[in-house]
């Protein structure tokens, strides 16, 4: 299936990432910034199936939006966010940060004007339909032992933050 | 097909609307850098976790956007992994909040300094 106006759906999915990812970093409730990365994380996803694939946009709708920030709103919830609404929201070393913050986004301007030549523009004939089987073959032949080490992570990290948020251990 | 006929920052028309690898490489630069700019000014501690998550949806978009360039799906399946990590960490940092909040009844970063000289 040959794809339809690119250019207007890439356009506007990366104006409402961007415009979510401002709204994180600038919100003073920390409610409405999860919201807004909520927001960033649905586009992103959209975007992965502009980048025909499928199988990643739906790990990121169920795992990222729909479990990570679930999480983040909970804590949210549990942490008192009044009195951090009233303080001062932005750190004293701010000037520093938005120095050190210009001179990265400089250096990746350079990088992406210079470099623009070695992406090739050629157009893949990509397989289109297989991609959570292509996936899972290579998840579960090539990368087996990557995978098994992620389900260890994944226990250690339960284990963990059940010991963190205990009251006495 | 991208010759530019300026220092090639600003960008023409055909270059705009016809969408290129590096197209989506900025998208994710950009996503990084406000990541980057949330974590460095910062003061409360969630917003800080949230912008280490935005940092690495920028990375998981660059290795898409690769993995669709030169075919096969090892970048996709290096997302998935990222994603998974990121899942862990979160829940890691949020526990470590909830432990830190129970001792200081704030969520201020600037007040974790018992350790300064």
């Amino acid at each position: 299936m040959a794809p339809v106006a690119t250019p207007f759906f890439f356009y506007l999915l990366s104006a409402i990432m961007l415009i979510g990812g401002i709204a994180v970093i600038t919100r003073k409730n920390p409610v409405h910034s999860a919201l807004a990365l909520i927001v960033t994380l649905l586009a992103q996803a959209s975007i992965y199936l502009m980048l025909y694939a499928p199988f990643v946009a739906g790990v990121q709708i169920i795992l990222y939006a729909g479990g990570i920030m679930v999480l983040f709103l909970f804590v949210i919830m549990l942490v008192s966010i009044e009195r951090s609404m009233k303080e001062r929201q932005f750190n004293s070393q701010w000037v520093v940060g938005m120095i050190a913050a210009t001179a990265l986004g400089g250096l990746f301007i350079a990088v992406y004007t210079k470099g623009k030549s070695i992406f090739p523009d050629h157009a893949l004939s990509v397989v289109e339909d297989n991609n959570t089987q292509e996936v899972a073959k290579l998840l579960y032949g090539q990368y087996m032992f990557a995978f098994e080490i992620a389900s260890l992570l994944l226990l250690v990290a339960i284990i963990g933050a059940v010991v963190m948020a205990k009251k006495r251990i | 097909m991208l010759a530019a006929r300026n220092s090639g920052l600003v960008p023409d028309m055909e270059t705009m609307l016809h969408i290129t690898t590096l197209h989506y490489l900025v998208l994710g630069a950009a996503l990084f850098l406000l990541g980057v700019i949330g974590v460095l000014t910062r003061r409360n501690v969630v917003i800080v976790l949230m912008s280490i998550e935005l940092i690495l949806n920028a990375v998981n978009l660059n290795l898409v956007a690769f993995s669709r360039l030169w075919g096969g799906v090892h970048g996709q399946v290096f997302a998935i992994f990222i994603i998974t990590d990121a899942a862990a960490e979160a829940a890691v940092g949020l526990g470590i909040l909830i432990a830190f909040f129970r001792n200081k009844e704030t969520v201020n970063i600037d007040e974790v300094n018992l350790l300064k000289w």
